[in-house]
């Protein structure tokens, strides 16, 4: 059993690096921000199995829980950020600019 | 025991039927055109295979039934209620951030181009 749980981490690993292409070479900004919030819930499952593989499952949870909140806290802080402050697309105007011309 | 053989058949099932989700978010990722297809794709498959991956995780860490080990089942399953309910809310908050940015949508005519 601690080698299936061995396959399954190294399976989630190679799909987070398929997720990191996403994330670097993504033609727009909303794009990497999605891949990296794929990125940290798939963390999250590798750590927990992490903990089974050692162990250590009590003191692993912790790790993952805090994870999880930390990953959606940066996805929301990123999502607000990028609606109002910058203009996401080259050629589009900020949003401000287009409330003024409403 | 045959008991624990039929609970680690569940667990392999539970495991394997998450990682084919989580490979099909990959997947949607990486070979959908818009930014809107991949966040339908990432937002469902993503959730779903990780649900199912701690489901099993729970289901394996149940074999010696101890106070310790309930309680560890109880925060792994406080787990899988918070990514139930932040990963939508996060699908939401980018897409609303996509459209307020002035991100297009595709339609039929961006298709045939």
């Amino acid at each position: 059993m601690e080698n299936f749980f061995i396959f399954t981490i190294i399976v989630i690993g190679i799909l987070v690096i398929l997720c990191l292409y996403r994330a670097i070479f993504g033609p727009t900004v909303m794009d990497r921000i999605v891949a990296v919030g794929v990125i940290g819930t798939k963390t999250t499952v590798i750590l927990v199995l992490i903990g089974i593989y050692y162990k250590r499952v009590e003191m692993f949870v912790d790790i993952s829980l805090a994870y999880a909140l930390l990953n959606f806290i940066a996805t929301l802080a990123a999502s607000k950020f990028f609606r109002t402050r910058k203009s996401i697309l080259p050629g589009t105007k900020f949003m401000k600019d287009r409330e003024a011309e409403k | 025991m045959i008991v624990e053989y039929i609970i680690d058949a569940f667990v392999i099932i539970l495991v394997l039927l998450g990682l084919f989700f989580l490979f099909t978010a990959t997947v949607g990722l990486l070979r959908f055109p818009d930014f809107y297809c991949k966040l339908q794709a990432t937002g469902k498959g993503d959730t779903l295979g990780a649900i199912l991956i701690l489901l099993g995780v729970i289901l394996y860490n149940l074999h010696d039934f101890s106070l310790n080990n309930f309680l560890v089942c109880l925060k792994i399953l406080f787990i899988i209620i918070f990514i139930f309910h932040a990963n939508p809310v996060a699908t939401h908050a980018i897409t609303k951030a996509g459209l307020d940015a002035d991100v297009k949508p595709l339609t039929k005519e961006d298709i045939r181009k």
